[in-house]
């Protein structure tokens, strides 16, 4: 008997035709920006060069998980981030935990593994913005598959911040961002102000993709 | 066979080093079982002198009585100074010449035995006893059984102070973390058990080792919520050994815990995931071991206007609870260049125009500032700076200051 016989055996047995292919699509939460969500158990990266609004979006998705009352995780491989702007950003620092790895991508690696097997945060974040792309590419694709496994069929989303994308395959999804520009108010100093960022993230999630414009705003 | 110390001085301590039911009668009184110590130290004469000699040795002053029941060691030791030892059967005999306010009768009791002409044990020892229950009722029997010593009953003991601590002291000096955790072990699992057995657990442990070279090395860790895992506990230790190592080898080993009440919480069916506390106190000692003290936290802002006032508190997974804040428009954030940047800036009619620092490198194409600040003129440590917010050609925004030092790069908008 061919597959296909069996396929429509199947089929009128189940009452109608099943996608066979179809995966259930994961949960999502909410990032704090309009049109993004970032899927539970998965490995999310925000990519992007300096100033394209990729720490503006990590705020956001900081302070959307703090709302949703999660426990949250930021391992800050250059000691890059920067408390004052997240509070004013909305992240609730009474439930972040902070870990500073001092210029070090190896540690940080090691810090963020220990903490997603430990396991219990809604938001784990390993923030490799800074880091020289010669030292973030060293990162072997091993490291990436054992985060993406850790995180898998945990209530938990694992976000990386880089310059570039580095998890390839294991991520379920990029966030590229890019800077449109930068949005300033006055003629000329002093009173010319720097009132923020407009920048783009363009998401790839398998087939589906879009491209929110967000505007991050100055304190 | 009971014991009775009648002094001053630490008497429930020396009874309770030779028994485990130890009964504080009245101030200045304790009894004591002791059947069963003939077979330690034969004859109730020399458990008599054993005690007597410990007594000496802790400067206790007390009469001493060793009797077939308690309330005869009692009334012997309160009416006859030094040791004495009745002997089974001869409690009445022994005790007849005592005066009868040794029993604390009644006012009216002692009143009414006192127009008797009943002023002896001996004397109310002889009354019958049916006339007593008549005439005096059954305080009146009670008496007469204790004038007699057949008076029986059990102690009411004192509790033993619990002690949650343990010391060992290995046969030789250890140097190696290995068998030092393997005491340490021992120890724990039998204060754990120690502490479940009344219903308590600990969220501190003290950890005394007294080294080779007569120095101490003490450690305290305290863990964020009550527990009884010994196993946890044991990984915190070792791991706080491993990053605090004793500095010669280890001659004696003390611990000491905090009992508190158990943690008694009901996670809500719909309540939001947090980090077991205890797990979660095992993983940040290991991130410490990797990243270094003091670099594992809660960002906690400080209430002042230097730039970068921040302080590392400790992550507790504060309970979630709604305060209301409504969501945030997303912000435009720094990220921060820690220590800053030194750069070097090309001023050009009052402003930046072009900038060179560590891995920057662009002319200014646009700015904002220059923003003053200043503060804590008042303290040994003031600041005072020039800030700017400026495009450089290379495409990204930056926060630079001109402050006494020279220029720096404080981080780039992101």
């Amino acid at each position: 008997m061919g597959a296909a016989a069996l396929r429509e055996q199947f089929d009128s047995f189940l009452g109608g035709p099943l996608d066979w292919r179809a995966r259930p699509l994961p949960d999502t939460v909410p990032s704090g920006v309009a049109e993004i969500a970032l899927p539970r158990g998965g490995l999310v990266e925000i990519v992007g060069p300096a100033s394209s609004g990729r720490t503006s979006l990590l705020l956001a998705i900081l302070a959307a998980a703090g709302a949703r009352q999660e426990a949250c995780a930021l391992v800050d491989a250059e000691d890059a981030f920067d408390p004052g702007s997240a509070a004013a950003a909305g992240v609730r620092l009474e439930r972040l935990l902070w870990v500073r790895c001092g210029h070090n991508a190896e540690h940080a690696l090691k810090a963020a593994d220990l903490l997603i097997q430990g396991g219990g945060f809604g938001l784990a974040i390993l923030d490799l913005g800074d880091t020289p792309p010669a030292a973030a590419r060293r990162i072997s694709l091993t490291s990436w598959f054992r985060l993406r496994r850790a995180v898998e069929h945990t209530p938990a989303v694992l976000v990386t911040v880089a310059r570039q994308s580095l998890a390839s395959a294991c991520a379920s999804l990029v966030l590229e961002c890019g800077r449109e520009c930068a949005v300033w108010s006055g003629a000329a100093p002093p009173s010319r102000l720097l009132r923020g960022l407009r920048a783009r993230a363009t998401s790839t999630h398998r087939s589906r993709t879009c491209s929110p414009v967000f505007t991050a705003a100055a304190l | 066979m009971f014991a009775c110390l009648h002094g001053s001085g630490a008497l429930t301590a020396l009874a309770l080093e030779f028994s485990p039911v130890v009964e504080e009668t009245v101030a200045g009184t304790v009894a004591f079982d002791v059947s069963g110590l003939d077979r330690l130290f034969g004859h109730p004469q020399d458990l008599a002198a054993a005690i007597a000699r410990r007594a000496t040795e802790v400067q206790v002053k007390a009469n001493l009585s060793l009797a077939d029941n308690p309330d005869a060691a009692i009334c012997a030791a309160r009416g006859f100074s030094g040791v004495h030892v009745i002997p089974r059967g001869d409690e009445g005999k022994f005790l007849g010449e005592l005066p009868l306010d040794l029993l604390r009768p009644s006012a009216e009791l002692r009143d009414t035995l006192e127009r008797w002409g009943i002023r002896r044990f001996r004397d109310l020892a002889a009354l019958p006893p049916l006339g007593i229950a008549e005439r005096l009722g059954p305080e009146g029997l009670r008496l007469r059984e204790r004038a007699r010593g057949e008076a029986e009953r059990k102690l009411v003991p004192v509790e033993e102070p619990a002690r949650f601590e343990d010391a060992i002291e290995p046969e030789y000096p250890v140097d190696l973390l290995e068998p030092l955790e393997f005491l340490l072990a021992r120890l724990l699992n039998g204060l754990a058990t120690r502490l479940a057995t009344r219903g308590l657990a600990t969220d501190e442990l003290r950890l005394r080792l007294t080294l080779e070279t007569g120095a101490t090395h003490e450690r305290t860790l305290r863990l964020p919520a009550p527990s009884l895992d010994s196993k946890a506990m044991l990984k915190l230790m070792r791991l706080d050994l491993e990053a605090h190592p004793p500095a010669a080898p280890v001659v004696h080993v003390w611990l000491g815990t905090r009992p508190v009440k158990p943690r008694v919480a009901q996670g809500g069916l719909y309540a939001p995931m947090a980090p077991e506390p205890v797990k979660l106190e095992l993983t940040l000692a290991r991130i410490r071991m990797v990243v270094g003290d003091g670099r594992v936290g809660t960002p906690e802002l400080l209430d002042t206007h230097r730039p970068d006032a921040f302080r590392m508190a400790e992550f507790g997974a504060a309970k979630p609870h709604a305060d209301g804040r409504p969501p945030v428009q997303a912000r435009l954030a720094l990220r921060r260049f820690r220590p800053p940047r030194r750069a070097r800036v090309d001023v050009a009619g009052g402003k930046p125009g072009f900038v060179t620092a560590e891995g920057i490198r662009g002319k200014v194409l646009d700015l904002a500032g220059p923003w003053r600040t200043s503060g804590d003129w008042w303290t040994a440590d003031p600041w005072s700076r020039d800030e700017w917010d400026i495009a450089l050609s290379d495409g990204a925004l930056y926060r630079i200051y001109c402050e006494q030092k020279g220029w720096f790069v404080e981080g780039n908008y992101d």
